[in-house]
């Protein structure tokens, strides 16, 4: 028996984007990822005494962006706060964080699951500052003896965004993280590197008997950074709470860390781990006052959302699942619009790019920023189709080599000599030829074989490489055998 | 006017596990003590009427002081490590954490 028989899960999921600034939060040490160990560090970032903190501006704009686009409400009076806690990734053993008064609150984004529409609550944005990277000397943290500390990260620009506890199925938070992911890669609020741990997500989760209300009890695992992960943790986390739950025992709840290697959620729990941060405002860091101005400035930025792009491609015809795959990044929908403003026939485009484009992508082990071919190219390619320069099957390797050179179609159409032959003249010399060394094919047609023809066809485009226009070679064809 | 929640002996264990501070019995009675004292005297303070007055948020009385997002140079990794108490590999080495 699956326990979804007998409990409901309930899960909540705490988001940590960074913020696409070219410098730290409060200082200007860059913001790149890599880079040896402890260089991207300076006085403010490694908490030495004395320093002072300032706020990059950037970080606020991308904020503001962000909470607009999750539909949230931006503070007019907002203010950052000392979260207080012990761990080596930390160097001020305080995280300069949002409390009560964060940038944004009561946002929400839509889902569809197998059909059903369902709009999840967003409690609320807050900036603060990335901690520090551990490299533990053991496999896992629990089984290390030492670790080693990079500072790199340590100030880096955070957004976590608190989603309300309405999510009720596994399928709903691998729906809303990623419907989450894309709306922070439409509007360029974070570069969205989910491998290199740009986007970062905490998973709540607690079971309760079906049909009641009151919360169970929930436990917290952390720093999970792929859809894959957190499905696999929470069918694993919820399967490990039914069966304490079934055995007549408490869950405890905790902070756990997902072990890939085993597929198990482990206990983090330790007798000083006492989560009593003592928020205190920032006194290092004055308030900011948001003018409305601001925000509707920011707002006018706001590009076209993921769902409304969705919409739209729909709205030309195509289907839901066509529109689901373009619009799964702004890069692939951007693309799309722009070959789109060049060749007007959407449906054609789409299997063009759903097709051919992204095999060649996946092939070559390529995002669609990293593409040789733009869109533009891909259009006049369309076109040359269209206007009968050559064939749909040929279009296909000339994409290929596109791809592997980068050229214009025309040009690798001109220089492999596969331009298709509509010189009527030139293709009747040819048809002739083949007429006259074919007599029983002829004589099989004449007698009434429709099906002979098709093999006369099939030897023209054999001496011509595949290059005569088809439709040219059926009409010819036929006004020489009738 | 409202009296503070006393100190106990427990808040001021508590507080020392928290702040990583190991306390004698005798400084556990100490500090109970000289914490009261403190919060007594601050305690002054709850004579103001403050029902029409806004929580600070800071002392000073400025805001959005906020700079351009720009790059500049950081420091270069031994000056990073200088006063690590233990280094290696260009990390600082902490000991065993959970």
């Amino acid at each position: 028996m699956a326990w979804s028989d007998t409990y409901e899960m309930v899960c909540g999921v705490e988001t940590h984007v960074e913020l696409a600034t070219k410098s730290k939060i409060f200082c200007g040490c860059t913001t790149e990822f890599g880079g040896e160990q402890n260089t991207h560090v300076c006085a403010v970032c490694s908490g030495l005494p004395g320093v002072l903190p300032v706020l990059n501006k950037e970080v606020v704009n991308l904020a503001i962006k962000a909470g607009l686009a999750l539909n949230g409400e931006i503070a007019e009076f907002s203010k950052f706060d000392r979260k207080n806690y012990y761990y080596p990734d930390l160097p001020k053993n305080y995280q300069t964080s949002q409390y009560d008064l964060p940038i944004c609150k009561n946002g929400w984004l839509e889902i569809t699951v197998d059909g059903a529409k369902k709009r999840i609550g967003i409690t609320r944005a807050h900036m603060e500052e990335d901690a520090g990277k551990l490299v533990h000397s053991g496999e896992t943290i629990t089984s290390s003896d030492e670790s080693y500390v990079d500072y790199n990260r340590t100030g880096v620009p955070l957004l976590e965004i608190v989603s309300e506890p309405d999510l009720r199925s596994i399928a709903e938070v691998v729906a809303y993280l990623e419907q989450l992911v894309q709306i922070l890669d439409y509007t360029q609020v974070s570069d969205c590197r989910l491998e290199q741990g740009s986007v970062r997500f905490d998973i709540n989760v607690s079971l309760r008997p079906k049909g009641t209300s009151d919360l169970g009890t929930r436990t917290e695992t952390k720093n999970l950074n792929s859809f894959a992960s957190v499905r696999h943790c929470m069918e694993y986390e919820t399967e490990r709470q039914a069966e304490v739950l079934d055995a007549g025992d408490k869950v405890v709840q905790e902070t756990r860390t997902w072990d890939e290697g085993k597929g198990i959620t482990i206990s983090l729990r330790s007798k000083e781990e006492a989560h009593d941060y003592r928020y205190f405002p920032e006194p290092d860091l004055v308030p900011l006052v948001i003018e409305r101005s601001w925000v509707e400035e920011i707002r006018r930025t706001l590009p076209e959302l993921p769902t409304e792009r969705r919409m739209r491609y729909e709205s030309l015809g195509l289907s839901e699942y066509d529109a689901g795959v373009l619009t799964s990044s702004r890069a692939l929908a951007d693309f799309f619009d722009e070959a789109l403003s060049r060749y007007a026939d959407a449906k054609i485009l789409t299997n063009w790019v759903m097709g051919e484009f992204l095999r060649l992508l996946k092939a070559n082990q390529q995002s669609v920023l990293d593409s040789p071919i733009s869109p533009v190219q891909l259009a006049e390619l369309l076109e040359l189709i269209d206007k009968g320069s050559i064939s749909g099957k040929i279009a296909k390797g000339v994409l290929e080599d596109m791809y592997a050179t980068g050229k214009d179609a025309a040009l690798i159409i001109k220089e492999k000599g596969l331009g298709q032959i509509s010189d009527e003249a030139a293709l009747a010399e040819i048809v002739e030829q083949v007429i006259a060394a074919h007599p029983q094919s002829v004589e099989d047609y004449r007698a009434g074989k429709e099906r002979a023809i098709g093999f006369l066809v099939g030897q023209i485009m054999k001496a011509t490489k595949g290059q005569a226009n088809p439709s040219l070679v059926n009409k010819l064809l036929k006004e020489k055998l009738s | 006017m409202v009296k503070f929640v006393k100190i106990s002996r427990q808040a001021v264990e508590h507080v020392a596990l928290l702040a990583r501070l190991e306390l004698s019995e005798q400084e556990i009675g100490t500090y109970t003590e000289q914490l009261n004292t403190i919060l007594d005297y601050a305690a002054i303070l709850e004579k103001l009427d403050t029902s029409e007055v806004q929580p600070t948020a800071h002392a000073v009385p400025l805001h959005n002081v906020l700079r351009e997002d720009e790059v500049r140079v950081s420091m270069p990794q031994e000056k990073v490590l200088q006063n690590a108490p233990d280094a290696e590999n260009g990390f600082f080495r902490v000991p065993k954490i959970v």
